[in-house]
């Protein structure tokens, strides 16, 4: 049994190497912009059953957007909205069958070893790391945003009392916290899935899986809900004045 | 040696988790208990803080994987 914790890469594209995880991310991104390209442009002709469900998503995510950020909902609802049906397609496409079953032998880091074409992306410690640092950008974006640049600053650096001033420092750790916070949670989460269902799958390779691959949607969702949660939660607590 | 270290690592790691989402449940199913009908809202909130304990877990785990698979 082959486990590797870092994604294996297929090929080059000049100096850019292209991993398995790294090919799966584009094609859901391609599917999502074509997704919503199509509904939003057909927007009166197919009002059909694929319609009613993207608005029913749409929907739930707004209100639980609404609930948690007031007035300022319609300036980080896209963002959030993004990161769930993105993290949720990333992590429900890792119990396809397939994906990381189905490969290829070469060498990697001249060793020989078994490359699969496919893997989940978020089983990737880069793509998570990329959107954990977006997620904590786009924290410091809204907060400047709101508070203006003295706001702040004045978060993260206060002189008023000494209290104050050590609270400040330990929020600027916190920020910085936060993107290992996030991107180990994700990763560590749907890696771990995928461990344990190739685990069961070398033990019984009959019916006993099934159950573990319905623990997997579960915890692909929870997962999603839980890191735009996160990251709304951080931008609402950033942008309000205390 | 390094196995048992691996070992150790996901073990104590994952003790404060459980005994944290012990508690959170037990805690969660007497509110329900008291207020049934906020069952629903109690459920949401609960899964989503046992998501939060769990990942300390998932730490201690990632720190496993590195150990045995890099």
């Amino acid at each position: 049994m082959e486990i590797s914790l870092a994604a294996e890469p297929l090929f080059h594209i000049g100096p850019l190497v292209v991993s398995n995880s790294m090919l799966i991310s584009w094609v859901i991104a391609l599917f999502l912009i074509v997704l919503s390209v199509a509904i939003y442009t057909g927007y009166d002709r197919f009002p059909g059953k694929l319609k009613m469900i993207i608005e029913m998503v749409i929907e739930s995510l707004r209100s639980l957007v609404v609930n948690v950020a007031g007035e300022k909902a319609n300036a980080i609802f896209p963002l959030i909205a993004t990161f769930f049906i993105f993290i949720l397609l990333c992590n429900w496409v890792s119990v396809l069958p397939g994906v990381g079953t189905i490969g290829i032998h070469g060498e990697v880091h001249g060793k020989e070893m078994f490359i699969p074409i496919l893997r989940g992306p978020t089983a990737d410690l880069n793509l998570t790391l990329a959107l954990a640092l977006v997620s904590v950008t786009s924290i410091q974006y809204f907060s400047i945003k709101y508070l203006g640049v003295g706001g702040w600053l004045k978060r993260f650096f206060n002189f008023r009392n000494p209290i104050d001033f050590f609270v400040g420092i330990l929020d600027l750790i916190s920020e910085f916290a936060k993107i290992i916070s996030f991107c180990f949670r994700l990763f560590g989460n749907v890696f771990a899935g995928e461990v344990l269902l190739a685990v069961m799958l070398f033990l019984v390779p009959f019916i006993a899986p099934i159950p573990f691959l319905g623990l997997e949607i579960f915890v692909g969702f929870i997962q999603a809900l839980v890191f735009s949660m996160l990251s709304l939660v951080f931008i609402s607590v950033a942008t309000s004045h205390e | 040696m390094e196995n048992l270290a691996i070992g150790l690592t996901i073990a104590i790691g994952g003790l404060g988790p459980a005994l944290g989402i012990g508690i959170l449940a037990g805690k969660a199913l007497e509110a329900m208990g008291r207020n049934p009908e906020a069952a629903g809202e109690i459920r949401t909130n609960m899964i989503l803080a046992m998501a939060f304990a769990e990942a300390i877990a998932i730490y201690s785990l990632v720190m496993a994987l590195i150990l045995k698979f890099v």
